[in-house]
């Protein structure tokens, strides 16, 4: 499977890529063709619907990934998130002085919001 | 003989054995403990049970029939394999930990009463946890805490069910049969179980954990606690409605943390919620069609779910790294590993022909049997999913995309890692073609064939325009990059906000404490400058402060505290 001469391998040369997206699209246009021609016995009256499964499959996928890029927008936070929270606290002011007690708390803060406008 | 007393015995002696060898000898006992345990099985009859009496309590720490017989099997193999995978890694408390994990495992669905049930239950917990520790470093020790809190917290909510339920009048005692939510204790039991089986809310310890563990470790944890959890919801609480909108939601979650999580290893542990899922819907379902789907999908699951854990720890091994940002093009120096890799994600996405297919389709038709379109509609999309993180996402950034800085260095893993996911993908195709082969080990008897054309259509159809939809959305660069980043689950509720109100609470304490504390030293100080600015005070206190003094008070002191004793 793999051209495994000196330096060049299989996916380098951009013609195979799209080579392999091109027979992706040809058996997916294949695989809709089947539905109109076979008849596939169905339990569920939208099963009956020609290319049902091929487009359930298709919008359940972009759908899916335009929600989890939304997703991210909430949940995605710079990568050291919680240690930087640990350090913070656990950095027990030893200094009673509350400028240094304030100090490395502070960044945390910041730091949220900034990594939720990230995206 | 021996196993009279539990069938894991094998592979719990082994995990003490192994403890004191080293070398071949290590290698020998590692390999022969899961080989025993699974060969011992042969002689179990279904339907025979073996009872003791302890403390006054009836046990049965052996209860055989066919769903703890299938999943005494899989333990056996999972372990076979996951030893083999491990047998380059020369760290014994690893070796000891994750036989022993095993062991409890076998223990566990072998346990024919709640209080052995228990016992193997914490064992999980707790060996489990050291393959977590082992990877070493404040992060997995951390996680490794939070991860033992909640399987231990698992442990103590069984015991408090277990007990209401075994001393409610008319109840059947301690024996673990259905149990059900009406039965007194039923509900603790039930989130004892869901803990362990990653129920959503309750499901951080697994996301959170299993990533951090070692590359072995992970394999190990990926097949044990989980299936055991799945293993008793089947036994205690299959049929119960809730379930199935509680599997639906598993199914459904994670694939959205999945398409944004950059660690690989971490995105196969929301994919295993994923796979749970199902699982859970098929027992909510609770007919003989669902329950054999979701054990059946149980089986397969440890199989190409440990194959996926399998390859991404050989990337972590050869590597040293995991994440989705800063791997890719490595096909072209682990090409083996790279095939392996899609064996697994072919069967986890249910390709026809590869083992998630012939359970997975068992679950879906069950739910659609009984009516549940919403649910039915979900776990297509759910499928759809899967294959869509965990089928080409696993695959195409660790080894294909662009090329990464490890490809110059970056060669194929040792031999033994190979051998076990070589074996391991085997299987799923074994299982794939020759579905009667598993088939034949569940617990009710069936006539159902997934090879029919309506189902091999529908199901290539669904994956196809997947695979296309994500192909668009990569071209057209819709589709979001990976970042090193962590992302807030469930768990920011006690990692963040509990966390950071504890703490500010122990500041405050901190604080006030220290400021009555300067309260008082100011306090006495002054006292003691009053002393002194008065020459008599002054020389009686210098008496006072003086050695010998002091030791008459102490003496005078002990004869009073030894005159009260007597008194």
């Amino acid at each position: 499977m793999k051209t495994k001469n000196t330096k060049s391998y299989l996916f380098d040369d951009p013609a195979k890529v799209r080579l392999l997206v091109r027979s992706l699209v040809v058996v997916c246009v294949l695989l809709f063709g089947l539905d109109l021609l076979l008849h596939r016995h169905v339990e569920h009256p939208w099963e009956a619907l020609p290319g049902f499964y091929s487009l359930y499959g298709f919008v359940a996928c972009v759908v899916l990934v335009l929600l989890a890029k939304e997703l991210r927008k909430l949940v995605m936070r710079k990568a050291d998130y919680y240690q930087q929270r640990t350090d913070s606290i656990l950095d027990p002011d030893p200094d009673p002085d509350p400028d240094i007690a304030e100090s490395p708390a502070n960044p945390a803060g910041p730091v949220d919001t900034q990594g939720a406008d990230d995206d | 003989m021996m196993i009279e007393l539990t069938p894991a015995l094998p592979l719990l002696l082994g995990g003490l054995l192994v403890a004191v060898c080293r070398g071949r000898l290590r290698a020998l006992v590692m390999l022969l403990a899961p080989l025993l345990g699974g060969l011992l099985l042969g002689s179990l009859e279904p339907g025979s049970e073996q009872t003791m009496q302890l403390l006054g309590f009836e046990l049965v720490p052996v209860r055989v029939d066919r769903l703890s017989l299938l999943f005494g099997y899989l333990f056996h193999l999972a372990a076979f394999i996951g030893v083999i995978y491990a047998l380059h890694v020369k760290d014994p408390l690893q070796d000891v930990a994750a036989l022993i994990y095993a062991g409890s495992a076998v223990g566990a669905v072998f346990a024919g009463d709640l209080i052995t049930l228990f016992v193997f239950w914490e064992l999980l917990a707790i060996s489990s946890s050291f393959l977590i520790f082992a990877r070493g470093g404040q992060l997995a020790l951390s996680s490794g805490l939070r991860y033992l809190f909640m399987q231990v917290g698992s442990g103590v909510l069984l015991l408090a069910g277990v007990i209401i339920f075994a001393r409610a009048p008319g109840s059947s005692g301690y024996s673990f049969d259905y149990i059900g939510l009406d039965a007194p204790g039923g509900w603790l039991i039930f989130l004892a179980f869901g803990i362990k089986s990653a129920f959503p809310l309750l499901h951080t310890w697994l996301t959170d954990a299993y990533p951090e563990a070692t590359p072995s470790g992970t394999v190990f944890l990926s097949a044990f606690t989980t299936k055991v959890a799945i293993y008793a919801l089947a036994r205690g609480f299959a049929g119960t409605e809730l379930l199935i909108y509680i599997g639906a939601i598993m199914a459904c979650f994670p694939i959205f943390y999945a398409v944004i999580e950059n660690d690989l290893r971490r995105v196969l542990a929301y994919s295993l919620i994923n796979q749970l899922g199902f699982m859970v819907v098929g027992i909510g379902v609770g007919t003989e069609l669902a329950v054999n789907g979701a054990v059946a999908h149980a089986f397969n699951d440890v199989l190409f779910k440990g194959l996926l854990m399998m390859s991404m720890g050989a990337v972590l091994q050869v590597t040293g790294e995991i994440r989705g940002s800063e791997l890719g093009g490595l096909y072209k120096k682990m090409p083996k590993t790279a095939m392996l890799c899609m064996v697994g994600a072919a069967s986890i996405s249910a390709f026809p022909l590869f083992s998630g297919f012939v359970s997975k389709s068992m679950v879906v038709a069950a739910v659609l049997d009984e009516g549940y379109q919403l649910v039915w509609l979900a776990l297509l999309f759910a499928a759809a999913g899967v294959f869509h993180h965990a089928g080409i996402k696993i695959p195409f950034f660790a080894f294909f995309h662009h090329d990464s800085r490890y490809v110059a260095s970056a060669h194929e893993p040792p031999t033994n890692m190979l051998l076990a996911m070589a074996l391991a993908a085997l299987l799923c195709i074994g299982i794939g073609c020759f579905p009667q082969l598993l088939y034949g080990l569940l617990p009710y008897p069936m006539q159902y064939s997934p090879y029919d054309m309506s189902h091999v259509l529908a199901q290539t159809q669904l994956l196809a325009f997947s695979a296309l939809a994500f192909t668009w959305l990569k071209l057209s660069g819709i589709y979001p990059d990976e970042m090193k980043s962590v992302n807030l689950d469930a768990d920011w509720f006690y990692r963040g906000f509990l966390y950071e109100r504890w703490n500010a609470l122990v500041v405050v304490v901190h604080k006030r404490s220290q400021l009555l504390w300067q309260g008082l030293c100011q306090l006495f100080s002054l006292v003691l400058r009053k002393l002194k600015s008065n020459n008599y005070v002054q020389a009686v206190s210098v008496s006072f402060y003086t050695t010998g003094t002091m030791i008459l008070w102490l003496l005078s002191m002990l004869a009073l505290t030894l005159i009260l004793y007597y008194l």
